[in-house]
């Protein structure tokens, strides 16, 4: 049985020392802090009316943050449309994503020069995308690692397996991130699979599968250090399986107690990965209540300008619809981009 | 000038690419040591290698989508399919992915790659291996959908493919890989995507066709020319951008229209250019469009393939209803 990783227990204590800086740890805790802060109001502002549909990712915070924290501005990241901080991390602003879910056209647009691919709706689509570029990052040799997020619901699929096996054959550098929060929408991590766990099904790929606490900030992290250490030095793939829990519904059309029991979901608040860093934080590192306050105060204005941003930004261009549809639009796009413009 | 297959002038035209830009890299099933189960990509691992020759797993989806990622990063990949029927399972990350990453990425990423698989029946292949998908394809916004018929337009059309920054499905007649022989030119040279080529002239009646139905369309026009007949032969090659002036301007000149293909009838590839036809020249044209096809069913067995495919005599029939009516 894979053993599972856990640095922290859930009332915060260290199960072995801790070696990371105070100013790392609490850059950590900033990050999850901002995600915290940011899902909050992005579920707020969808009730509103601001927001489309969005997809909160409250309890996957440590999941996300462990392992994008341990990749170099070089590196590359492709999320799903619930590993939106994952790309705050590596760069893209807060506003372009709540434009995303503004059903902005450009919500996608990553800035040139920030290495994250956009967001994937389709389930698994993108894991063999991400192996392409680890081919790629190999090619070239530059020592680029590629970081590919998805959920538990993904290891289903056929493209999960065809990208595994791929990458396995080929040693690519690239590490996959499972964020097992338990539940696609309403069917249970136990009908997606009978493995008895997701990690394990790396085995079969011939590379390592490593089962993490994803609620465990410390843990996630150390084993993303390893994983893309391992992959820089041409020692191929590895699949994390972060085991965590969404807190909130799969998407603010979705209606939880369909599927799953209050009383379940407080079980696993009981693990909140904010919590459990802040513990340790109070407990092991000197954290002081005006240093919490702070966290939170520089989260909550940071998420208020970028919502600012995303008010301000400009009204999508339809006929953006065409202009990207192809590198030069052929003569019949042109033609119907002239004819959309002169019917209005 | 050397006279070479379709095979051999793929084969040249992969060759070329890769010794011109080093970004470009080839990928699919027994692509490699095996050269390919055509022998379109012999030589090539040899030559250039196991990291730019590259022998896959059995997975079409991955095979594509891969290459996607590859080609987001800045490689020019070549995939091959084995057969177009196995595209089926590549669709998703054809049709969802490939296609609308310019569009979704809002211009930032692009997906510089080529798919290329063998189509098309005739061949007495086994069930799969002869199915003809040019119109999903051609309906599916952000694809470019190219098919040649000789070796000369094949090495020309292909090299055009991979320097294309937006994603290629170049589908290769299986009757044609080595049945004609063409003397090609040596040099690295472009044929334009979305070029029709007119490859015979004639003034009673245009017959539009592309891939293997070219050599029916050819046959059955020389098989009319005794009777006075002048059909013109219209070689679409690129579907998608389609060269609608070629196409109309030939249709005014003949007032007749004929579209052959293999692929099913309704909702193929042929409607659209009778619709074309009928939006744009409907003043010019003296007949109903006569469409020349293959019947609205599953690809048949082998043994009976040949009632399924359009025929010579079929063509000739379709050519005779349209200056008949």
């Amino acid at each position: 049985m894979t053993r599972l990783l856990r640095l922290l227990d859930p009332e915060g204590n260290p199960t072995e020392p801790v070696r990371w800086s105070r100013d790392r740890l609490v850059q950590l805790y900033r990050w999850m802090v901002l995600g915290r802060v940011l899902d909050l109001q992005a579920v707020a502002l969808q009730r509103q009316g601001w927001l489309g549909a969005y997809a909160p990712f409250a309890g996957q915070e440590a999941a996300v943050v462990g392992t994008a924290a341990a990749l170099s501005p070089q590196d590359w990241i492709f999320p799903t449309y619930r590993d939106i901080l994952a790309g705050v991390l590596h760069g893209v602003p807060l506003a372009r994503y709540l434009l995303l879910f503004r059903g902005h056209p450009m919500g996608n647009r990553v800035p040139d020069g920030v290495n994250v691919f956009p967001v994937q709706i389709s389930i698994a689509a993108h894991i063999p995308h991400a192996v392409g570029a680890a081919w790629a990052a190999a090619y070239r040799g530059d020592g680029t690692v590629v970081m590919v997020y998805f959920g538990d619901g993904a290891t289903s699929k056929g493209d999960f397996h065809e990208a595994l096996n791929f990458a396995g054959v080929f040693r690519c550098p690239v590490v996959f991130v499972c964020v097992n929060n338990g539940w696609a929408i309403s069917v249970p991590r136990s009908r997606q699979t009978a493995s008895e766990t997701l990690a394990q099904k790396a085995q079969a790929y011939g590379f390592p599968g490593v089962l993490v606490d994803g609620m465990d900030i410390l843990a996630t992290y150390e084993a993303a250090q390893a994983a893309v250490a391992r992959a820089r030095a041409g020692g191929g793939p590895t699949l994390l399986e972060a085991v965590c829990y969404r807190f909130g519904p799969h998407t603010t059309a979705d209606d939880p107690s369909r599927y799953r029991s209050e009383e379940e979901v407080e079980s696993w608040k009981a693990l909140d990965p904010l919590a459990r860093l802040r513990r340790y934080l109070f407990g092991h590192q000197g954290w002081t209540e005006e240093e919490e306050a702070g966290v939170w105060e520089q989260a909550r204005s940071e998420v208020a300008r970028a919502v600012e941003e995303a008010e301000a930004h400009p009204a999508a261009d339809p006929a953006w619809m065409f202009d990207h549809s192809y590198a030069v639009p052929p003569e019949s796009v042109r033609d119907q981009r002239r004819t959309f413009l002169e019917d209005g | 000038m050397p006279t070479r297959t379709m095979v051999e002038a793929l084969n040249e035209a992969l060759r070329q690419a890769m010794e011109e830009d080093r970004t470009v890299v080839i990928l699919g099933e027994d692509v490699g040591r095996y050269g390919g189960v055509f022998r379109v990509t012999e030589g090539l691992l040899d030559r250039f290698g196991p990291a730019r020759v590259i022998d896959t797993p059995l997975a079409e989806s991955a095979i594509v989508g891969v290459a996607l990622g590859m080609a987001a990063s800045g490689l020019r990949p070549v995939a091959e399919i084995q057969f177009a029927g196995f595209l089926y399972s590549a669709f998703d990350q054809l049709a969802a992915q490939a296609a609308r990453l310019r569009a979704r990425s809002g211009g930032r990423f692009g997906a510089p790659l080529v798919v290329r698989a063998p189509y098309g029946g005739g061949v007495r292949a086994p069930e799969f291996h002869s199915d003809s998908v040019e119109a999903l394809l051609c309906h599916t916004p952000g694809l470019k959908v190219v098919i040649p018929s000789g070796p000369v337009d094949a090495k020309g059309l292909l090299l055009a493919s991979i320097d294309d920054p937006d994603p290629v499905v170049f589908l290769e007649p299986m009757p044609l890989y080595r049945t004609l022989r063409e003397e090609v030119p040596e040099d690295p040279y472009r044929q334009p995507l979305g070029r029709a080529r007119l490859i015979r002239a004639g003034r009673d009646v245009t017959v539009v066709c592309w891939g293997a139905a070219v050599l029916l369309a050819l046959r059955a026009a020389e098989a009319l020319a005794p009777e006075g007949v002048e059909a013109e032969v219209l070689d679409l090659c690129t579907l998608n951008p389609l060269d609608v002036e070629t196409l109309l301007a030939s249709v005014r000149r003949t007032t007749r229209l004929v579209v052959v293909h293999e692929a099913p009838r309704s909702g193929g590839f042929g409607a659209e250019i009778a619709a074309l036809a009928a939006e744009r020249a409907l003043d010019s044209l003296t007949a109903p469009v006569v469409r020349v096809t293959g019947w609205d069913v599953p690809y048949p067995a082998p043994a009976i393939e040949s009632y399924y495919l359009p025929s010579v005599r079929r063509v000739v029939k379709g050519i005779r209803t349209a200056l008949e009516a």
